[in-house]
């Protein structure tokens, strides 16, 4: 392939190493905001509150998209900064912002993310949450969590990892080591986390999962309405995560993305898991994220050595279903030809799994930028896919410009893609978030082996749809 | 009512009951959960429409992500509108400044996408970090040889409402710099956004009619109709609480008056075309409105009785973005038998409420700038059975367990003009009767 022509129009300076930057703006940003992150998994604390500290407009646009895909209320408050706040700070608005919401919430927790404004006039959250601890001492506040996201470091996946970590490192305690393991899964859907609490509990170990939005952002229907949705990782569950025997934590990447060009580095970035192995000696297991057979078996394998048990009967027929069905299915997939899109971690768990089951990868696009995906990607792949571009600080439309080149048969990725699906007139198999033109993303699964099932049979279906859809005969076999 | 915050106490008012006034156009409290977005928000999705515009971001990459298409607009030629640009800042744009990354950034889009104009609006950051995002318009306007706007709106300065008058402020600098020639009975039409094609259907009532539709602003908007705008006879302005102020720029500046319609329901969208003949003072155009009246109504009035008849004494709450249209929606409710038990809006006036108050039965509940809490609480109270709001309110209907009509400007459904009420009553009948509702209660 004509590798000159295929970049042109592509935006990223880091295109596999080649080319030059044509684009200096983003253009359909293949990526969301910091603070989005953060307040999933403030979601995913039971009794918390998220606050965005900075202005009005940040929190409701994040409310309107976590809206959207989730289809549950998502109630997060903004300490609503004025021009004045903007010049002599914000700590007026954000002690009213706490004062309202105790009096109008009574949460247990409130999770603070600052927004690009607080953080860009240099806001001290940290000092704004113990002035305001010790002017409210004699009454009961609820636990802070404050992570710092402004979104000009990295992107809506840095700001998730940095809010789970900044919960672990400031509520967890060190003691005395106990049998309970912690695990970090990333940004999953709420059906991932009920099928890993599910394999958690077959294997017999004691966990705690966080964050844990498997109810809070996908709840049965109320009698009541719940001005706190209930679900979530208690507190005290998060105080344990630093006496457990091991922490298992999914991804590469993670938040390395948000170290990516600093200027003023006044932090070094660290995920839950590493703080605790660092600060309560938690050892730290390593894994993808769990899609396809490899790297679900390395996540088993994990649990296995954990758990001291070999995996259970249901798995091994769960795994055993999976590679029955790669076999029926393969011939419909070899040879395709896919566009993986969306957050580093995600993409390199989709591409291990393309991998297996004779899917190309032509293009790999993610908005983060960690520098680390063509490494990733190279070691997944054993360097043996020469051709497949990986591109880090990518857009839509760099994507698009690129598309017809690549001649892709179908896309998988989050629903931003689609017009581009739409114009080429392939099929896009949606995962991850956002997911705005589908019903049930909440309950999507992309984990382990019955979750790679289900994504399995979905991009073997959607291809075979196609191949009926644009055959003149009709078949009724395929 | 212990989780309600008493400073809003004067902005929710029940109808027979309290005497105070509503206190509304007051900035959201801090901690509250509001419904609202930001100034930003209010003159990104007026301007939005403008087809052949290019809309450049400058800020961080959240602002133009989450407003990425974020309307159904629609566009009969060019959809340059429906690509989001960002200047996308980074740490150290935030620190060494983004001026340079904005100018590169405007030039490359102008060469490649080729648009009319450039509106570039300025985020939170943009002013706190210094850049000067006039200079940078100014300079990329000369060497491109096109009007580049700065839209300078950080979401903080004010409500969203203070970023309508923005973007009024902004198509004013545009209006005025063209010269086509418009025909005798020519009227722009102001603050229909054509949501699912809806300014189409309402051209097709002034086409009928003999009326000739200038600019649209800023649905399915053109740039250079706009730069023409000020060459109307008439400024008919629906949405009044985004386009008002452009219609009163338009009359001091050029002479162009303006009327205030509505075009939600039989009853204001008759009233729009009347008062639009009765403008021209000419009894052809009259009786044309008249024909065009008599023949929807014809057609429409069986439909809407059936609705009605099963509809009857079913509740409505209303939550919507400016309260010009909840008047709108109560009378439309009506039609069909449906009664409104509760209305706010994120962003209404006084004069607005007062008229809500005068149209609505005794103990209804009125709310500026609502939250969840009271939303849901009220809606509880009043025993609503249908909910009138946006993508927000959505899940509170639900989780309720009650109908829900997406009234905002996400809606996919047209809702104006006369075919709009028919799929309103529909959405409304749809909503209502569902089985589903039997596992909720
Ligand atoms: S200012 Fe920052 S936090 Fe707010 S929406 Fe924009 S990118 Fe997100
Ligand atoms: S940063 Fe400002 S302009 Fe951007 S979304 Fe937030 S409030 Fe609006």
């Amino acid at each position: 392939m004509d590798s000159t022509k295929k970049i042109n129009g592509a935006k990223s300076p880091s295109f596999g190493g080649v080319g030059e930057a044509s684009f200096v703006s983003t253009r359909n940003a293949c990526k969301l905001c910091a603070p989005l992150g953060a307040s999933v998994v403030f979601k995913g604390i039971k009794g918390c509150i998220p606050m965005i500290h900075g202005s009005q407009g940040c929190a409701t646009y994040i409310r309107r998209y976590m809206i959207s895909h989730y289809k549950e209320p998502v109630d997060i408050a903004s300490s609503n900064f004025s021009e004045e706040s903007t010049i002599f700070g914000g700590n007026k608005n954000f002690i009213a912002g706490i004062d309202n919401i105790i009096k109008q919430y009574n949460p247990e927790v409130i999770g603070i993310a600052s927004a690009c404004l607080s953080e860009t006039i240099g806001e001290d959250i940290p000092r704004l949450i113990r002035e305001y601890r010790s002017v409210n001492s004699d009454k009961p506040l609820p636990v802070f969590v404050h992570a710092s996201t402004p979104s000009y470091q990295g992107t809506h996946i840095d700001g998730f990892h940095e809010a789970v970590a900044a919960a672990v490192s400031s509520i967890a305690q060190v003691s005395e080591t106990e049998k309970h393991i912690n695990i970090f899964p990333g940004f999953v859907s709420p059906e991932d986390i009920r099928n890993l609490k599910e394999i958690l509990a077959d294997f017999g170990l004691d966990y705690v999962l966080f964050p844990d939005y498997s109810d809070s952002l996908d709840n049965p229907h109320w009698k009541d309405y719940q001005l706190i949705p209930e679900g979530g990782t208690p507190v005290a569950d998060i105080r344990r995560t630093g006496s457990a025997k091991a922490s298992i934590e999914f991804g590469y990447v993670l938040n390395q993305g948000g170290l990516h060009g600093r200027v003023k580095s006044n932090k070094t970035v660290f995920t839950a898991a590493e703080w605790l192995e660092k600060n309560c000696n938690v050892p730290r297991n390593s894994v993808g994220m769990p899609i396809g057979i490899k790297e679900t078996d390395k996540f088993f394998d994990v649990l296995e050595k954990l758990a001291g048990i070999s995996t259970p009967e249901k798995y091994k027929r769960q795994r055993g279903r999976l590679i029955d069905a790669y076999v029926d299915g393969h011939k419909y997939l070899f040879g395709k030809r896919a566009i993986v899109y969306g957050e580093e971690d995600l993409v390199i768990g989709l591409v291990s799994f393309l991998e297996e089951i004779g899917i190309e990868t032509v293009l790999v696009a993610s908005g983060g930028e960690s520098g680390m995906l063509k490494d990733e990607i190279d070691r997944i792949t054993q360097g043996k896919r020469k051709d497949m571009l990986v591109v880090s600080d990518m857009d839509f439309e760099s994507i698009n410009d690129i598309v017809d080149d690549l001649k892709p048969d179908l896309m998988i990725g989050n629903s931003k893609g689609y017009y581009i699906t739409r114009r080429l007139g392939i099929p896009l198999v949606r995962v991850s978030f956002p997911i705005h033109d589908r019903f049930g993303a909440q309950r999507l699964r992309h984990l382990c082996y019955e979750g790679t099932q289900e994504l399995f049979d979905r991009i073997t279906n959607v291809l075979i749809e196609y191949k009926q859809e644009h055959s003149p005969v009709g078949y009724k076999y395929i | 009512m212990s989780t309600f915050l008493t400073e809003r106490e004067n902005q929710i008012f029940r109808t027979g009951k309290d005497v105070h006034t509503i206190n509304c156009s007051r900035p959201s409290l801090a901690g509250s959960v509001s419904q609202r977005a930001c100034v930003f928000c209010g003159s990104r999705v007026v301007l939005y429409p403008i087809a052949d515009a290019l809309h450049l971001i400058h800020g961080p990459i959240g602002c133009a992500a989450y407003t990425w298409d974020i309307r159904g607009a629609l566009s009969s030629g060019p959809e340059i509108h429906r690509l989001s640009f960002s200047t996308d800042l980074r740490e150290k744009d935030v620190v060494f400044g983004g001026e340079k990354k904005l100018y590169h950034s405007l030039s490359e889009l102008i060469d490649r996408y080729k648009p009319k104009a450039a509106f570039v609006y300025s985020t939170c950051i943009v002013g706190v970090i210094g850049d000067d995002l006039e200079a940078v318009c100014k300079k990329v306007s000369k060497e491109k040889g096109m009007p580049v706007i700065p839209v300078q709106a950080p979401g903080f300065n004010g409500s969203k409402k203070d970023g309508y008058k923005i973007a009024c402020e902004s198509l004013a600098t545009l209006i005025g710099t063209g010269d086509l020639e418009v025909p005798k009975y020519s009227i722009n039409i102001l603050g229909d956004f054509n949501l699912a094609g809806e300014l189409w259907m309402l051209l097709e009532y002034y086409k009928r009619m003999g009326i000739h539709v200038n600019a649209t602003i800023t649905g399915d908007g053109r740039v250079d109709a706009i730069r023409s705008a000020h060459k109307a006879s008439l400024n008919v302005v629906q949405c009044s609480g985004s386009m008002m102020y452009l219609a009163k720029i338009m009359k001091e500046k050029y002479g162009v008056p303006f009327m205030k319609v509505s075009y939600f329901g039989l009853e204001d969208m008759s009233d729009a075309l009347y008062e639009v003949a009765k403008f021209f003072k000419s009894d052809e155009l009259m009786a044309k409105a008249r024909e065009i009246v008599r023949e929807e109504f014809t057609r429409m009035m069986p439909i809407l009785k059936e609705y009605k008849e099963k509809l009857e004494g079913k509740k409505a709450a209303i939550y919507v973005g400016g309260s010009f249209k909840a008047i709108s929606l109560i009378k439309a409710l009506r039609l069909i038998g449906v009664k409104t038990v509760l209305v706010g809006s994120q962003t209404g006036t006084a004069d607005e409420y007062e008229i809500i108050r005068e149209l609505c039965d005794d103990d209804t509940i009125i709310v500026d700038d609502s939250n969840p809490i009271e939303l849901s609480t009220f809606v509880k109270e009043k025993q609503a059975d249908i909910f009138i709001g946006g993508v927000k309110e959505r899940p509170i209907a639900y989780k309720i367990g009650i109908g829900f009509c997406d009234h905002n400007h996400e809606r996919k459904e047209a809702l104006a003009g006369y075919e709009g009420m028919l799929n309103f009553a529909k959405e409304i009948y749809a909503t209502a009767m569902s089985p589903v509702w039997q596992f909720t209660k």
